[in-house]
């Protein structure tokens, strides 16, 4: 179907998941790994207020560039630095990251 | 040993609308939180963000419902535990239990509610060698009482909010603060910058973007802290007594986990009957617990709540019936 998308998520126990994501729901990443029944904190929910979304992009995908408030977050939480770290909930579900690889940050894990 | 009716763990939005509902049925309630102020995440996370959901309000900032919800309870003369931690629970021989926090604050109540969200806000540690030493020793993460900086040389680390908020209180109070911030731009709210900015300006503060503190330093007392500047690459050492790192802070389920309550993850499920737990007398609403069709919304919480009370008022006037009255018919009848 040309509205689902696919996202592989290595978990924090380095297990690899195939994930799928409807693009015309207005989902960012982090939703799609939470309908998944995938484990991720995000505790704001997606406002870019906390870094418990946080996630390593691994594939070269282009992505939306940062914005200010996910630059300043990640960097508040000391990852702004670490190779490909991003927040889930500001990554839109769209065809643009079809295929996207990611693993779960030691922030985001719910039992931490 | 402070005594009620309900001790409600957690004085966010659905643990401070349980005031109100408990009131309304003659029930007293004392709330602890592990944050200095009344609010839990709206207060602490996000008090500038406008919600959308709560029915009545087509728009309402964070910040504003939790005043809201204050004021609303404000008739029933709800008790404060505030910046303290709820760390234990036992149960008493008369069926009542008490909650002590790790402060020592004792609470009895024949029920209690957990309102817990998701868990006590702790804060985010910068990484540094000899941080736990000093705990409390010259570093505060948590500001509970201002005066204690008075005349004191402060050094304050972070770029959000309550780093710009608390570097503009302390100017006035401390004998000299000190903001460093990793980054050249602020995340606050543009006015704090802007103040800030100005008290630099004006030799008030002294302020040290894109540098970090590095070290920290003394004897059994925190006395000294390195500061090191990106640009030149340079550390200097200044002699302080107090740093305060305000990096945030993040959710942890706790102590509550060895409750003896039954846990899902990190959520408690409960009955949806009357949103009770494993535990007779306990009882588990919003965010933190769990349930077939469960959804984290504040509007969801704050039906809980109200059908948890009843229950609870229950447990403890066992003899009496409850009959549901109507603010419309009743009003509020505030406590003496």
């Amino acid at each position: 179907m040309d509205d689902l998308i696919t996202i592989y998520v290595t978990d924090l126990h380095g297990d690899r998941h195939e994930i799928q994501a409807p693009t015309d729901m207005g989902l960012n990443v982090m939703e799609a790994i939470k309908a998944n029944s995938l484990p991720v904190k995000a505790t704001c929910g997606g406002m870019a207020m906390c870094a418990t979304c946080n996630v390593i992009i691994t594939s070269d995908h282009e992505l939306p560039e940062m914005s200010e408030s996910e630059e300043d977050m990640l960097d508040e939480a000391f990852v702004l630095e670490v190779e490909g770290s991003r927040l889930s909930c500001q990554i839109p579900v769209s065809q643009e990251i079809n295929g996207l690889e990611l693993s779960m940050a030691p922030l985001s894990n719910p039992e931490d | 040993m402070i005594e009620t009716d309900i001790i409600i763990i957690g004085a966010g939005p659905c643990g401070l609308f349980t005031v109100f509902e408990a009131g309304l049925i003659k029930l007293r309630c004392h709330l602890i939180d592990s944050l200095a102020q009344p609010g839990g995440q709206l207060a602490e996370i996000y008090p500038k963000k406008p919600i959308y959901d709560v029915p009545g309000f087509p728009s309402i900032l964070a910040g504003e419902l939790v005043d809201n919800l204050i004021k609303q309870g404000e008739p029933f003369k709800p008790g404060f535990t505030l910046g303290e931690r709820a760390e234990q629970i036992e149960k008493t021989e008369d069926d009542q239990f008490i909650v002590t926090t790790n402060r020592g604050t004792e609470h009895k109540a024949p029920v209690v509610a957990i309102a817990g969200g998701l868990g006590c806000f702790e804060p985010r540690k910068p990484e540094l060698t000899n941080l736990e030493k000093y705990e409390d020793h010259g570093v505060d993460y948590i500001i509970k009482d201002p005066e204690k900086f008075r005349d004191k040389n402060v050094v304050i680390a972070g770029g959000g909010d309550s780093a710009l908020d608390w570097t503009i209180y302390l100017a006035e109070l401390a004998k000299s603060v000190t903001l460093v911030h990793r980054r050249t731009k602020f995340r606050g709210a543009l006015d704090s910058v802007e103040k800030v900015q100005s008290l630099a300006d004006n030799g008030k503060i002294d302020l040290i973007t894109n540098a970090e503190i590095t070290n920290l330093d003394g004897s059994s007392e925190l006395e000294r802290v390195s500061i090191f500047k990106k640009a030149d690459e340079s550390t200097t050492v200044k002699d302080i007594d107090y740093f305060i790192p305000l990096f945030g802070l993040s959710p942890k389920l706790g102590p509550l986990k060895e409750w003896g309550l039954d846990l899902n993850k990190e959520s408690i499920p409960v009955n949806t009957v009357d949103y009770s737990t494993n535990v007779p007398g306990i009882y588990a609403i919003g965010d933190i617990n769990d349930y077939v069709g469960k959804l984290r919304l504040i509007l969801c919480g704050f039906h809980e709540a109200t059908i948890m009370v009843q229950s609870a008022y229950k447990r403890i006037h066992p003899e009496k019936n409850l009959v549901l009255k109507y603010t419309t018919v009743s009003g509020v009848n505030a406590f003496e």
